[in-house]
């Protein structure tokens, strides 16, 4: 497989330069735009498999710019965000973003973030089984081994964790999950979702006071992940 | 907007001002059998002088006046005419007009000066203030930097000699450096959101467990190992702004993290009772001497003697996110030698969690 190709659309010279480095030492092939418009231009006249997108741009704000490449562009998005405005990565979430990261970020976790965004770009979310180490969810079968024994979940249990695990990497918002889970007019009762993770965690969690599996990210929702 | 209030602020104080000048005059006159009218001066000009120990200047005046009239025309023979019948009272009430307007404005000024003074007084804390913070501050944020800095260097210049571990070692400190910065910039930062009164908490529902474990996975291994919580399995949900409630907790950690021993242990209790959840926060240092504790939670305020590093920021800014969530912070010495916090604060529960899920 050729390289994947990943479009950095940030105006900082030191935080491009530093991505640049470590998405090429990583076998990555980057290209870069400093402003929203040149970003525009630059995804439409040579698509990337990926986009790493900063909300704080000098010339329109990053929330337009995602609103005009979700238009016709399809892969993956990930937002790079500053700390703390966690509304503005829930409202890009809603309007298409595939994930997002906050700066600062830790090198690990963007290529975490990067590697699962693309398998997603080629369909991996139609697998029937999901792994995390000794937890298998088998999506078809409605069943749910850990370390090859057989946990019990009610059906809203599981329907969450299929739903995370299905999504496996990405996150999911707590209104999006409340909707799907529970449909729409439960978006603001975030309490029953807090419920329903507390108790999945006990159940399918090495420890739930640290989890490994559903993550939670704060004031955003949760993210199901594989890799431990 | 301002001059509107003005206006009325002083309209209110010419009709109380008219008011009391009236019912002294009053009571004068109840007492008139006793008292000869060169007393009623005397009684009237104290009021006079009563109103301008607080009052503007106007209103001050205006009563003044209105006192001399009165004394003029009710107390001063002839009775009830402007009249006055000999040399004497002409004088006396001439000066009784001139001391009470002599009065009004002498009082007035001295409360001016006075309030001249209070300001000066206040610049100059707030310039200390500054300076106090631009002292630390410069500190605390070149240290991290110089270190960074150096380590750099280091790695540049003698890429070829250093051993892996010093490397190791070297990128390890530029770590530290790095989360030591970082979490000045996140007190300067939770400190302007204060100041600037733009701290609007988010109540959401939060599995305070949870938050805390998250929490500690936030520190280094050895800051969390000396770190325990003590909780109900069970404890209902709460309705809280997590991140504010996070920060609180945080800073009296690094706190006690900080002027206590090493290895030595800080315990944290988690209680919801009805409407209000509970957090005590236990250290085994030295604790505070007594007289100092009313001021730790003042901006800057650092304990005598102090080791150096800090700001004198963190405190303030638990009594300040504390405030932010109507809650109460109290801070004491337990038996067991060392600090004790308890912070309490109203909250909506959610006992959900016992119910049965399908």
């Amino acid at each position: 497989m050729s390289k994947a190709e990943i479009l950095i659309i940030d105006d900082e010279p030191q935080i491009r330069r530093l991505l640049e480095i470590v998405l090429e030492s990583n076998d990555y092939k980057v290209s870069i735009a400093e402003k929203g418009t040149l970003g525009i231009i630059a995804a439409a006249n040579h698509p990337p498999d990926l986009i790493l997108l900063d909300l704080g741009l000098p010339d329109m704000s990053g929330h337009d710019v995602l609103k005009e490449l979700r238009i016709w562009y399809n892969r993956a998005i990930i937002i790079l965000s500053v700390q703390s405005d966690e509304d503005d990565i829930v409202q890009a979430l809603d309007n298409g973003a595939t994930d997002y990261l906050t700066k600062p970020f830790r090198t690990a976790e963007l290529l975490a973030r990067i590697r699962s965004a693309i398998r997603r770009n080629f369909g991996g979310e139609d697998k029937s089984v999901v792994e995390s180490g000794d937890l298998t969810i088998d999506l078809t079968a409605r069943m749910v081994l850990k370390d090859s024994k057989l946990v019990k979940l009610t059906a809203t249990e599981f329907n969450l964790l299929a739903l995370l695990a299905r999504n496996e990497g990405r996150v999911l918002t707590h209104q999006y999950l409340l909707k799907e889970i529970w449909g729409t007019g439960f978006q603001q009762e975030t309490q029953y979702l807090r419920v329903f993770i507390g108790t999945l965690r006990k159940k399918i969690e090495n420890d739930p006071n640290y989890p490994e599996r559903i993550i939670t990210e704060s004031g955003v929702g949760y993210r199901f992940q594989s890799s431990l | 907007m301002l001059i509107e209030f003005i206006k009325k602020r002083q309209l209110r104080q010419i009709l109380f001002s008219i008011a009391m000048i009236l019912i002294v005059s009053l009571v004068c006159s109840i007492l008139k059998t006793w008292l000869s009218y060169k007393g009623v001066a005397l009684i009237l000009l104290m009021g006079v002088s009563v109103l301008a120990m607080t009052f503007d200047l106007i209103p001050v005046l205006i009563s003044a006046t209105l006192s001399a009239l009165i004394w003029n025309y009710f107390f001063i023979p002839p009775l009830f005419t402007f009249a006055i019948g000999n040399t004497d009272d002409i004088l006396m009430f001439s000066l009784y007009f001139i001391v009470a307007m002599v009065n009004a404005v002498l009082t007035n000024k001295i409360r001016k000066a006075e309030q001249k003074a209070r300001d000066r007084e206040e610049k100059e804390n707030e310039v200390k203030l500054y300076n106090t913070l631009l002292n630390s501050l410069s500190h605390e944020l070149r240290t991290p930097i110089a270190t960074i800095i150096g380590a750099v260097d280091i790695l540049n210049i003698n890429e070829k000699n250093l051993s892996v571990a010093n490397k190791k070692e070297l990128i390890n400190e530029i770590g530290k450096a790095i989360a030591r910065l970082a979490r000045q910039v996140d007190n300067l930062l939770n400190i302007s959101r204060l100041e600037s009164g733009m701290l609007r908490p988010k109540h959401t529902w939060c599995d305070l467990t949870e938050m805390m474990h998250q929490m500690l996975n936030s520190l280094d291994e050895v800051e969390r190992n000396r770190i325990s919580i003590h909780a109900d399995e069970s404890l209902p949900l709460v309705k809280i702004d997590a991140g504010i409630l996070e920060q609180i907790i945080l800073n009296i950690i690094y706190n006690a993290l900080a002027y206590t021993p090493e290895k030595s242990k800080i315990c944290i209790y988690i209680e919801v009772l009805s409407g209000q959840c509970k957090f005590i926060i236990e250290d085994y240092g030295l604790g505070f001497p007594e007289k100092e504790i009313a001021l730790v939670f003042d901006k800057f305020y650092r304990l005598p003697k102090s080791k150096t590093g800090g700001v004198g920021l963190g405190l303030s800014i638990v009594k300040g996110f504390v405030e932010a969530l109507s809650g109460k912070v109290i801070l004491e010495n337990h038996q067991g030698g060392g600090a004790r916090f308890i912070l309490n604060f109203p909250v909506q529960t959610s006992y959900l969690r016992n119910l049965k899920n399908e």
